[in-house]
């Protein structure tokens, strides 16, 4: 029987009997279907990479506002597209290490404070002119110097010099940062000839494909580069659908209109999975879904308001009822397991009486006004709505306003001193903590202002001991956990799926959706 | 009288009856408090909870009957304002023509040709959302087009001899409009009321969507359909009661508008 | 001069002042809303130098009558300018953009229109019979069930279930031949039209009875013309005025409201063009949206009237 389950299927694979006769053949011989499933895409997979075909994906996030501008690029389409046409310095690993992209190899000074990176010999841009430590040095340039408007300018404040030394590239640091190549692993930080300093919009890089249609918002269409170095990029054509609406994406996703989509609703996710031709994959990453709350700022300056909020809401629930249990229970710090160096803690459970009592001993007797809005997380008014429940079983009195979903971002949230909100999560704890908890933070969005959590932070970076190094980001967490502005209820998993034209697809990639959007360079059309 | 009243005209009256008192006596009838979570996430129809459950564990019923309230409330008022202010100003405008005409036609042009989204996020973020201004901005935006039609139908009146006739007997303007114009514009213009209030219901979940309606956790009808939407695909009824209470609402007051037409073209002493 | 091309003169030249108020008052708008474009681009993502830094190149620290006058100079000069988030020139992506939403309109009211009046002159010819009521009941659930899960069901049963439509827009290109663009926007062209059918409908059936209580209408049933001729002939033609105007609603609507529709089945049309520049305070394409919208507004119901005025002979010839 072995034999001939191994017959169909190569005979599947390489094409000689359909998905559907495997299915129904191999289930003749007593095989269920999800284990026939499972079998063929294993199959599929030790066959190896298929070169040509079109590949089509159906993203969420885009706007005809975008532009193909990397220091631009804010959602998840753009973000894709740089992956298609170009590379930075350095990459994130599929196990969160850090490995040399368009840099081949790098090195940093005893004290973390000058790095150098040598670029990779031999390759090109898009346009065939091979790629020189300037135009690395004009990259990094065009990122951070005074007149930038990047999204990665905070990222490279600490940059005091950058300059080339025959084909390497050297940086030097204003104060010590084991990180830095995480940092630049950022995807805004696409090499561009000259920087792009000449044309931003350009889509000129070292990547796998060749962006030959672009109407923003609508698609992004890219064929392979001929030229391209590396291994990856196996479809002939690769084209970026936005869909934005959830039910649209699900429904070109069912019927083959698209080959692979992010963010599956998860009220919906396992009965997508129902489909016979759909796979949904859940990859546990940083993002996660928080209420904050301004530690600056009457009622919660006091730490006995912030403890009895983090003790009335239902960590649990939220995870049930919100993220359909596809997702973990936060623990407020932003940090969870994805992380490098984490260290857990025991977990903060829902207690209505040491919410009471918190709330007694502050004093406070007044409602709590919480604002909340559609786009600020996907359910975020019924997560509000679960909140209020859940206080008012410890007596606390908590009131919803929903705001405008225009706006949000720039009225509500990082102004009021109540919200809901998200956070995507970074590489790397010292990222996250400097991104929004040092006090100095330009998005330091609990207001939270702690002398020992800095210190720790700075210190941290120049740490090269690693267990020195994780006991310090262990104490940072428990800081914010028990004195911080965040409540965190839960870490959102992503959710994408993918049709059985397309294989390849690899569980557990670090980082972010879609194998740390790599999905569609590292997968291939299979039928 | 009431054995005239025709079977479909009554099933309209009994529903929308119905659907009035429910959304008078809400807090009395549901059996559940509006934003209580009472058991999973949609949960099928069972012996207590009789619809169901919501997208977050509410009892749907609960929800319904409250939302019910809401979007009755805002969609009648708003419909008063919008058919008071546009039909005087359209009978206005068609019976006293030259630059009164000019003048309330071009402004209305203008309200009309800005797009109605920028208009409510404009309006709405810079008064605060509350109900009161909600209705008076719905009613507002909404009179513009009922003003175009009285306008339109009152013109054609205008010129029709019993009309002259009138002027020539030197009956006021006033009297023209109540008494000449009124009666025979009645019937598009009632035909216009019934879809108008239900138009009301869906502008109200359309700005609840924008995050300018409704606040949570109340909600309206539509805002339901709009939480439970997810679940459509797969079967998942929850969003299918709250739109049938919307179109069995519309259905029945629009039948009743029917009946009220049918009456006025009888009272006229045609052959109805 | 007939009283037709008088009208038309002064209602164009009046249209163009209305333009030039609706510019102000969306500039103003925009101005009010909370927020501005270079905060909306860098988002979370943003510092404070790399908003500073943006706002001077997008000139956004010039007074705002200033700003407004500069615009207002481009457009005289037929240059709509270019966009402030994606740097392309307006004219050419928003007029590809109005291509795909009038095809789309063009189609639904195509299909709706003469369908609207059709249901409406049987609605009235089987008044208070099955058919009436039928016609009646299913109009009125279709135009009162919430649009997006109209759309919802139907991409649902005729898309992925049975798949004898594309569940979404995403293969329409606007270079591709008419029946492959007809293939990809067959759905949306169901929805609309469901959508708008009822409203139309009844107003026809409305105005129709109206003018059937008429003296004439009986002298032409004592002459014994059919049912439906007198309908057609007689009523109908004496009813055209507030079909007209309800139509010309309609059509406006196709046009400026279809945004839902659009997001839902993924169709690149101006709604969805529109709505993204709002959100990122793009003022100068918001401007050039508003204008293009407000023309639609004012150029269908001056078509409504002069179409009013055309079938009243009394209004034709005033005394």
């Amino acid at each position: 029987m072995k034999d001939y389950l191994d017959y169909l299927k190569v005979s599947a694979t390489m094409g000689r009997i359909s998905r559907r006769e495997f299915m129904g053949r191999a289930a003749a011989v007593g095989v269920t279907a999800a284990a026939a499933s499972t079998m063929l895409a294993d199959a599929v997979h030790a066959a190896g990479p298929q070169k040509g075909g079109i590949m089509r994906l159906g993203l969420q996030g885009g706007s005809t506002t975008d532009s193909l501008d990397p220091a631009l690029a804010t959602n998840q389409v753009a973000l894709m597209a740089i992956r298609l046409w170009g590379e930075s310095l350095t990459e994130l690993g599929d196990d969160g290490s850090i490995q040399g992209k368009v840099a081949e190899s790098f090195s940093a000074s005893a004290d973390a404070k000058t790095w150098t990176f040598k670029i990779r010999e031999g390759i090109t841009f898009s346009n065939g002119k091979p790629v020189t430590a300037e135009d690395v040095v004009a990259t990094i340039e065009r990122h951070s110097d005074d007149e930038a408007k990047s999204g990665a300018l905070g990222l490279l404040r600490d940059i005091t010099n950058v300059r080339a030394d025959g084909d390497s590239v050297v940086v030097e640091l204003n104060s010590a940062n084991a990180d830095l190549p995480y940092l630049l692993a950022d995807y805004h930080l696409a090499i561009q000839p000259g920087g792009g300093k000449d044309a931003p919009d350009a889509a000129i890089g070292t990547g796998p494909y060749i962006v030959k249609e672009a109407e923003m918002g609508v698609r992004i269409v890219a064929e392979k580069n001929p030229d391209y170095w590396g291994d990856t990029g196996h479809a002939a054509e690769i084209e970026l659908l936005v869909i934005n609406d959830n039910t649209a994406r699900v429904a070109a996703l069912q019927s083959g209109q698209v080959d692979m989509i992010d963010r599956v609703p998860p009220r919906t996710a396992g009965l997508v999975e129902r489909a016979p031709n759909v796979t949904v994959h859940k990859t546990s990453g940083p993002g996660h879904y928080v209420f904050i709350m301004h530690c600056d700022t009457a009622p919660f300056a006091d730490n006995d308001v912030r403890m009895a909020l983090k003790y009335g809401i239902n960590r649990e629930e939220m995870v049930d009822k919100i993220l359909h249990g596809y997702g973990s229970v936060g623990n407020d710090t932003p940090i969870n397991a994805s992380y490098p160096l984490y260290t857990e803690f025991e977990q903060r459970e829902y207690d209505p009486d040491k919410a009471a009592f918190h709330m007694k001993k502050s004093g406070y007797e007044g409602s709590i006004l919480l604002r909340t809005s559609d786009n600020s997380f996907p359910g975020a008014p019924d997560a509000a709505a679960l909140f209020q429940q859940s206080c008012a079983g410890a007596g606390i009195n908590v009131e919803i306003k929903r705001e405008p979903n225009d706006g949000y971002w720039s009225e509500v949230w990082n102004a009021q001193p109540f919200c809901t909100s998200y956070w995507g999560g970074r590489p790397t704890q010292d990222q996250m903590f400097t991104t929004a908890y040092l006090s100095t933070a330009d998005w330091n969005d609990t207001r939270f202002h702690n002398e020992k959590f800095d210190q720790l932070l700075l210190a941290a970076r120049a740490e090269l001991d690693t267990a020195k190094r994780k006991q310090m980001y262990a104490d940072m967490g428990m800081l914010v956990r028990n004195e911080g502005g965040l409540i965190c209820p839960m870490f959102n998993d992503f959710l994408d799926a993918t049709t059985d034209r397309v294989a390849g697809w690899e569980t557990g990639v670090a980082g972010f959706a879609l194998m740390n959007s790599y999905a569609p360079l590292r997968m291939w059309v299979a039928a | 009288m009431i054995k005239t009243i025709p079977m479909a005209a009554a099933i309209g009256l009994f529903f929308t009856a119905l659907y009035f008192l429910m959304a008078i006596f809400a807090p009395w009838i549901a059996p559940y408090g509006m934003a209580e979570v009472v058991g999973d996430v949609w949960e099928p129809s069972s012996g207590n909870h009789l619809l169901g459950t919501d997208n977050i564990g509410r009892d749907l019923l609960t929800r319904m009957i409250y939302g019910g309230r809401t979007t009755i409330f805002i969609a009648t008022v708003a419909t008063f304002i919008s058919f008071t202010t546009g039909a005087t100003f359209g009978f206005l405008a068609a019976v006293m023509g030259g630059w009164v005409d000019q003048a309330l036609s071009r402004f209305v042009d203008l309200i009309m040709s800005i797009p109605s989204l920028i208009f409510a996020l404009v309006v709405l973020s810079v008064m605060p959302v509350t109900i009161p201004v909600l209705v008076l901005v719905m009613g507002f935006l909404d009179s513009t087009r009922v003003f175009r039609l009285s306008r339109a139908v009152a013109a054609d009146i205008n010129v029709m001899d019993f009309v002259e006739a009138a002027k020539l007997r030197g009956e006021g303007r006033i009297w023209v409009i109540f008494r000449e114009i009124l009666p025979n514009a009645l019937s598009p213009l009632v035909a216009e009321m019934g879809l108008r209030f239900i138009f009301m219901v869906l502008f109200i979940s359309t700005l609840s969507f924008l995050g300018l309606g409704i606040q949570p956790p109340a909600a309206d009808w539509g805002g339901i359909v709009k939480e439970n939407a997810d679940g459509i695909n797969y079967g998942i009824g929850a969003a299918l009661y709250p739109a049938v209470a919307i179109a069995t609402l519309a259905i029945s007051v629009n039948l009743v508008a029917d009946w009220i037409l049918n009456r006025t073209t009888s009272l006229k002493g045609g052959r109805g | 001069m007939s009283p037709v091309v008088r009208l038309l003169a002064q209602r164009i030249s009046l249209g163009l002042l209305l333009l030039f108020f609706v510019s102000v008052l969306i500039f103003a708008g925009t101005i009010i809303l909370p927020g501005d474009v270079a905060q909306a681009i860098l988002g979370q993502s943003a510092t404070p130098e790399a908003l500073a830094n943006l706002r001077r190149d997008m000139g956004l620290n010039d007074p705002p009558l200033q700003r407004y006058l500069a615009w207002l100079g481009g457009v005289v000069q037929g240059d709509l300018g270019t966009s402030l988030t994606s740097g392309q020139d307006i004219a050419s992506t928003m007029g590809s953009r109005l291509e795909n939403t009038l095809f789309l309109a063009f189609w639904a009211a195509l299909i709706s229109v003469p369908l609207a009046i059709f249901l409406g002159l049987l609605a009235v010819r089987f008044r208070d019979r099955w058919p009436d009521k039928l016609i009646s009941g299913v109009t009125l659930a279709s135009i009162s069930v919430p649009e997006f899960l109209i759309a919802y069901v139907v991409m649902f049963f005729l898309g992925v279930q049975f798949r004898w439509l594309n569940p979404t827009a995403v293969g329409f290109r606007p270079d591709a031949d008419v029946l492959t663009k007809l293939d990809a926007i067959a759905l949306p062209v169901l929805v609309l039209t469901l959508v708008i059918l009822a409203h139309m409908m009844r107003m026809t059936r409305a105005a129709i009875l109206n003018v059937m209580q008429s003296a004439y209408i009986e002298t032409a049933e004592l002459k014994g013309l059919t049912m439906f001729k007198i309908i057609w002939r007689h009523a109908f033609p004496n009813s055209i005025a507030p079909v007209v105007n309800v139509v010309m609603l309609n059509l406006a609507y196709l046009v400026v409201g279809v945004v839902v529709i659009e997001v839902v089945f993924v169709y690149p049309g101006m709604g969805q063009y529109l709505v993204d520049h709002v959100s990122k305070r793009d003022v100068p394409v918001v401007q050039a949206c508003g204008l293009v919208f407000a023309a639609v507004y004012i150029g269908l119901n001056l078509v409504a009237d002069i179409v009013s005025i055309l079938t009243n002979p009394r209004l034709r010839h005033p005394k």
